[in-house]
């Protein structure tokens, strides 16, 4: 579904503090599978999520989205099909702080011009699958870390994207709640999504529901299983 | 619904929720916002208003007024005058008019006399303005004396009063009849303080005025225009005096919402980084900020509008009256006429909304073009 070929990423080039955060990566990520990148910290697995993800374009090299070359896209098209294709669960979940848990849920789906009584609906019925129902009209800053979580997953899924992007899910979870996320990868899976995540978790990275785990050090991919 | 009017929704939505996260900083910056378009409307309706009053009163006005000149000095005018005023083709009718001021010691105030022609008043008795009323506390029936040009007492009884709705005009009025007017200046028949006449076509104003000019060499022509003129200048100056004074206020608040509306939290800063890398475009959030800038800008000028409006029409402008209104003893109490003019509500909207929010807009652009992937790092 995903196919990166020789992709260079570089920040502040030119400058005496430049850097190369990924150094030629080949890679194919397949659809309906749940993709583990695994490395230390700096070792590009989070800037090749944002690669993925069209959140960024590589310095160097290609991506493409099915059969289409999204590298050298400008950042309106890029937009368009990060919302479309995309959803997003950060490591510190990124919640908007002040509004509530379901309008935090709603908020990529605004520039989509659904209609409003729909949308509640969606966000409610999401909200209700990931057990977070009663928190509903919580204050974002008022939730728990798990709850965090789900309200992002809930907020992740309201375009109803084929790919799930997830930055080091666990970072933030005891045992217990990194348990019951693997459980939601589980659902998300069962229901024919593409899961990407980065972790370094033992927990996440050898359990059943993950098919592919992609070992990335130094900017370069080092194994693939 | 269109799918276009549904994102206009959901935006709005947003937005109001979004000030109302930062309930303190939008309060705060309404309120300033809000004192500032109120202090401005108050000048500018108020000016507006009591320009149109002058206007309406001079209406009534004799188109043209004739004063003889005496060495450079007003001095009183022969009625014979007359006659050579009324054989200019034009004018439709020429009277003699007899006026003058009157300083009375009691109430330390000047007193404006006139002498009426429609109706007459009857000789001994008076008719008296509100202003002189509140002066002397004086009520119909009442006695008033004064001294004559020789020293002989002449006394009045008050008749009536004149109704405070023409207050502008008539606050300092004491109208009595011609032989007592006479007798207190002692002014000889056939003599008159000036004449008043009025044109049959109003386009021929000028033209008449240089006709009498040309009769008449002693003497100064007066068109209702150039008292308008006048009375608009007073009234511009008065204005400009005073917003020269509110400039250090203006001044500061463009600071202070330049420094509000521009200067990005980092809080602000993470808000759009993470709209962007949910899927909203640069142009999303920048028409977010702005409706935000908008909510604030013109929630501030309808509300200080309609209180400058409340103040000026309902208040008597209570805050800036001293100023632009000007002083004297018997000061007329009256009400403007409410008007508004939307040139002036147009260039108030101008110079308050717009600035506001462009001053929103350029940090929330620089801000908002940036990579989304920030928000990831």
């Amino acid at each position: 579904m995903i196919h990166l070929s020789d992709v260079r990423k570089a920040f502040n080039q030119g400058k005496p503090n430049e850097f190369w955060a990924l150094k030629g990566i080949d890679l194919s990520v397949r659809a309906g599978k749940v993709t583990v990148f695994r490395g230390p910290s700096g070792s590009g697995k989070t800037t090749l999520l944002t690669l993925v993800g069209c959140l960024a374009r590589p310095t160097t090299g290609r991506v493409r989205l099915r059969d289409r070359d999204i590298s050298g896209l400008p950042e309106r098209f890029l937009t368009d099909i990060r919302r479309s294709t995309f959803g997003f669960v950060f490591q510190q979940f990124n919640l908007l702080k002040g509004i509530s848990a379901v309008e935090n849920v709603m908020v990529p789906a605004y520039p989509l011009g659904r209609c409003r009584t729909e949308l509640s609906a969606r966000a409610h019925a999401l909200m209700d699958s990931l057990d977070i129902g009663p928190k509903a009209h919580s204050n974002a800053e008022w939730l728990s870390g798990g709850e965090a979580q789900r309200v992002a997953i809930a907020r992740a899924l309201i375009n109803d994207p084929e790919v799930v992007i997830a930055d080091e899910p666990t970072a933030n979870l005891d045992s217990e709640r990194s348990k019951q996320f693997l459980g939601i990868v589980e659902t998300l899976k069962a229901s024919g999504k593409t899961v990407l995540m980065t972790s370094h978790d033992p927990l996440v990275c050898d359990t059943e529901v993950v098919d592919h785990v992609v070992s990335l050090r130094d900017g370069q991919l080092v194994d693939t299983r | 619904m269109s799918p276009w009017l549904h994102k206009q929704r959901n935006l709005l939505d947003f937005t109001l929720s979004s000030l109302s996260r930062r309930r303190g900083k939008t309060l705060g910056m309404m309120a300033v916002y809000t004192s500032i378009v109120f202090v401005l409307a108050s000048v500018m309706l108020f000016s507006h208003a009591i320009r149109r009053e002058a206007a309406t009163v001079l209406a009534k006005s004799p188109e043209v007024l004739v004063q003889r000149m005496v060495a450079g000095r007003h001095d009183l005018i022969p009625a014979r005058y007359l006659d050579a005023i009324k054989g200019v083709r034009g004018v439709q009718s020429a009277e003699g008019r007899l006026w003058g001021y009157l300083f009375d010691p009691a109430a330390a105030a000047n007193y404006t006399l006139m002498v009426p022609t429609n109706p007459r008043i009857e000789p001994g008795k008076v008719v008296i303005g509100d202003g002189v009323v509140r002066a002397r506390s004086a009520d119909p029936g009442d006695l008033m004396s004064f001294r004559a040009h020789d020293g002989a007492l002449v006394q009045f009884k008050v008749d009536k009063t004149i109704s405070r709705d023409s207050a502008l005009v008539s606050a300092d009025l004491f109208l009595v009849a011609e032989e007592d007017f006479r007798r207190l200046f002692g002014i000889a028949p056939g003599l008159f303080t000036d004449l008043a006449i009025s044109v049959r076509n109003p386009r021929e104003v000028t033209k008449i005025a240089e006709k009498i000019d040309a009769a008449l060499p002693d003497t100064r022509i007066i068109l209702r225009d150039e008292i308008l003129r006048t009375y608009e200048s007073v009234f511009d100056w008065r204005e400009g005096m005073l917003l020269v004074l509110l400039a250090g206020s203006i001044l500061a608040f463009a600071i202070f919402s330049w420094e509000k509306a521009s200067g990005l939290s980092a809080e602000e800063r993470r808000e759009i980084g993470i709209l962007k890398a949910v899927g909203w475009e640069t142009g999303d959030v920048i028409r977010l900020k702005m409706l935000e800038g908008m909510v604030v800008s013109l929630s501030a000028f309808l509300i200080g509008y309609l209180l400058a409006y409340l103040h000026v029409f309902h208040f008597g402008a209570g805050l800036f009256e001293p100023v632009l209104k000007g002083w004297a003893v018997l000061y007329p109490k009256y009400r403007l006429a409410p008007f508004v003019d939307e040139l002036q509500v147009a260039t108030l909207f101008f110079f308050t909304v717009f600035p506001y929010t462009i001053a929103t807009v350029v940090p929330i652009w620089r801000a908002a073009i940036v990579d989304p992937d920030t928000v990831m790092r």
